[in-house]
């Protein structure tokens, strides 16, 4: 009995300490079932696909295979926590929530336990800031990248001036679809255009009143933060009322195929931000095609394939097999632990030629991490709804966003968090 | 006339016609709280269902396919034809009736003369069963309703009113949609009167609805009426669901539409079709006015919560509701 106790205890105290194990484990938490779960499988599915596709032409990462773990959350904060609990003790490497309700939740635990989270896009913004928050990483842009990369693209489109405009932002009432807020406001000051908020409250399936006040106001542009079904609402609504879709622009989360097809030919033109630009030709889908998927391993069906948020998910995995290529580069090891992660987080740096090597070339812009800076270049491009041939089109290079409005209220947002949290700031 | 007067009468008449579309999802849970005291937690989900079931139906696909191909390694999704739009509404129409007669033999037979908060609890597994077992159906991606029903603006209506302002005044702006599901809710509630008032069926239902013991003792089949209830109530969530879902696609959060019929519920009562369509467009004007006045003032997103204020403030001067039958408790 005594015998069994202390084996218990030592495996407690070996899985508490984070001690490299023999694979390389990966949760996914994944949303395929409930209301959110047309955006959470297709990410899910390019995730792990890429996983599998390492496994099954590398054999994993650095000779280490991958395990993965996918725990269900229903995109409910409350899940993604437990999903957390209940897998942070198989030797979780790095964590990605693709939730902003869950992240926040996670930010204190993660930290506390020394596991990385990778909130790509999403999240805490001020997370950028690394030497507050030293375990996660929200590269490789965040939700204040977007809102000034939306007004840089503006500018561009009015000549450089947006003085005297009126643009709206229509957004999910939630810390999620507040954060750009902030950030709109100061640069609304900067360039003068007037800048008006609406409020949608969850889920969205109801906003007439919104559509309707914009059809009064008539307001030049319409910005979206959006998410699940508030975005087939909206774009269905702003057809409704005949508003112009070139001049209506949502956000990456906004900007998925599934958010204009209900719409049919009615979303043509509908524009929206993306973090990482689709090609159906990608190189890297080859090897996912006769690797995963015909030997019977694709994480869906295989119909994602190709679909921005399934090249998103599958980027996703690329960033983090890449920071673990990198921790155990730095470490000398295979067998690396969730610090060791970390660290690869910390030094990453993606080049236009690695991509290309990876089978991936343009899907994201080239962008370094460094202690200081979490959030990579922030850079985004414009794409456009063709209705008619039922795909996004690339209207531009990537933007870069204006660092010199973005950068204070970073420092401002996580000197804040850091003072209530007793952080002292500093690399690790 | 002013703009803002008339935007105001705008924002009313458009109230209205969302009014309707609460009005309709409130009407199923009606249905079966008032023939068999259930309050049925799953309307939202069969208005899911049912709409997953007619996009399925109509794209010929195969029902439960991720799961066949998982087991035999197949690779099969569609049958290769479509279904036109009426035959598929009739096939969902049977599914929905078999649900019905399902619900009935496996679950609410056995709790006969249980609490009504135990009925209620069978209504919320059976809300994540319906969920679970749509998913496995249909999938989860987001389906589009190729029923062929008008979206947008009238044209016309925005045509003959824009005079009626100034400049500052575009026209009322009524959405075909709306009109559509105005059109059938008049026609479905017409129907459910005539059906309840004029057939055998009918006032059998009526006679259960008073009081199940009289019923019985003149030789009604409760099982029958409660399956023909749960049918009724599937045909209701069939046309809530294909009036949301061409709004949105037809997805997951179809479900969540059951949280705009509660406070229509709780103000029109529980036990009213009437009640239904009149505390439907009370709620959908009351919300829509609110957020168009005081909104702006509060920072917006006002209508979820002024929607359940509005029932509650009618709850507190009438109990059961508007038109829900008097509370009389005789000691």
């Amino acid at each position: 009995m005594k015998l069994k106790q202390l084996a218990a205890m030592a495996l407690t105290a070996t899985l508490a300490a984070g001690v490299a194990s023999a694979e390389l484990v990966i949760p996914d938490l994944s949303y395929r079932t409930g209301p959110y779960a047309a955006g959470g499988t297709p990410f899910s599915d390019g995730y792990q696909d890429y996983f599998n596709m390492l496994n099954a032409r590398d054999g994993g990462i650095g000779g280490e295979s991958i395990r993965i773990v996918e725990c269900e959350t229903g995109y409910n904060t409350e899940k993604g926590v437990e999903c957390y609990e209940a897998t942070k003790g198989e030797g979780a490497l790095i964590y990605q929530p693709l939730s902003t309700g869950i992240t926040y939740q996670l930010i204190p635990k993660a930290t506390a336990d020394g596991i990385p989270l990778h909130t790509m896009g999403y999240g805490r913004t001020s997370a950028a800031n690394g030497e507050v928050f030293n375990w996660v990483f929200n590269y490789p842009a965040n939700y204040w990248d977007a809102a000034s990369v939306m007004v840089n693209y503006l500018l561009e489109e009015n000549g450089g001036d947006l003085s005297g405009k009126k643009i709206a932002l229509i957004y999910h009432n939630s810390a999620y679809g507040k954060e750009p807020i902030r950030t709109l406001e100061e640069l609304s000051a900067m360039h003068g255009f007037e800048f008006t908020q609406l409020a949608v409250d969850h889920p969205g399936q109801e906003q007439k009143s919104q559509w309707l006040q914009i059809r009064r106001e008539r307001p030049d542009y319409v910005l979206m933060w959006g998410w699940g079904v508030m975005n087939q609402v909206a774009v269905q609504e702003a057809a409704n009322i005949g508003f112009p879709m070139e001049n209506f622009i949502g956000n990456w989360w906004a900007g998925a195929e599934h958010d204009v097809t209900p719409a049919g030919a009615a979303a043509n033109g509908y524009k929206s931000l993306n973090m990482n630009r689709i090609d159906a030709n990608l190189p890297v889908f080859d090897d996912i095609r006769t690797l995963v998927h015909d030997a019977g391993n694709a994480a869906g069906d295989g119909s994602n394939m190709g679909s921005v948020l399934y090249t998103r998910g599958m980027y996703a995995a690329m960033l983090a097999a890449e920071a673990i290529a990198k921790a155990q580069e730095i470490h000398g090891v295979s067998a690396v632990t969730p610090a060791m992660v970390r660290d690869g987080m910390e030094a990453l740096e993606i080049t236009d030629a690695r991509m290309e090597e990876l089978g991936m070339a343009r899907v994201g812009p080239a962008f370094s991490v460094s202690c200081q800076n979490h959030g990579g270049s922030g850079l985004g491009i414009v794409q456009q709804w063709d209705a008619s041939a039922g795909n996004w089109v690339a209207l531009t290079d990537y933007i870069a966003p204006d660092m010199s409005v973005i950068q204070p209220l970073v420092a401002e947002d996580s000197a804040a968090f850091a003072a209530e949290a007793g952080i002292e700031p500093g690399c690790l | 006339m002013s703009a803002d007067f008339l935007y105001g009468i705008e924002v009313i008449i458009n109230g209205l016609m969302a009014g309707v579309l609460y009005a309709l999802v409130a009407l199923g849970f009606v249905l079966i709280f008032k023939a068999s005291g259930i309050f049925n937690y799953a309307q939202g989900v069969m208005a899911l269902f049912a709409a997953l079931t007619l996009v399925g139906i109509m794209e010929g696909e195969v029902p439960f396919s991720h799961l066949i191909n998982a087991v035999f390694g197949t690779e099969i999704h569609h049958f290769g034809w479509e279904v036109p739009a009426l035959l598929a509404i009739l096939l969902t129409l049977v599914v929905m009736i078999f649900f019905a007669w399902a619900v009935q033999h496996f679950v609410f037979r056995h709790l006969v003369g249980q609490e009504p908060i135990i009925l209620f609890m069978a209504t919320i597994g059976l809300a994540y069963f319906l969920e679970g077992v749509g998913d496995l159906m249909w999938g989860s991606d987001i389906k589009t309703l190729a029923l062929g029903l008008p979206q947008g603006g009238s044209l016309w209506v925005e045509d003959i009113t824009s005079g009626l302002g100034g400049d500052d005044f575009y026209g009322f702006f009524i959405d075909k949609l709306d009109m559509v599901a105005t059109v059938v809710a008049i026609v479905l509630v017409t129907g459910l009167i005539l059906f309840a008032q004029y057939t055998k069926q009918g006032r059998a239902m009526r006679a259960v609805a008073d009081d199940h013991q009289a019923a019985l003792s003149v030789g009604i089949s409760l099982n029958f009426i409660w399956v023909l209830v749960w049918s009724l109530a599937g045909l209701v969530a069939l046309v809530a669901g294909v009036m949301w879902g061409a709004k949105s696609g037809v997805q997951f959060s179809l479900s969540l539409i059951a949280l705009k019929a509660l406070p229509v519920l709780m103000l029109g009562g529980f036990t009213s079709i009437p009640g239904a369509i009149v505390g439907g467009l009370i709620i959908g004007v009351g919300e829509k006015l609110f957020e168009y006045m005081i909104g702006p003032m509060v920072g917006g997103a006002t209508e979820n919560w002024f929607a359940y204020v509005l029932a509650l403030i009618f709850l507190v001067f009438r109990p059961q509701g508007l038109f829900g039958e008097k509370i009389i408790e005789r000691v």
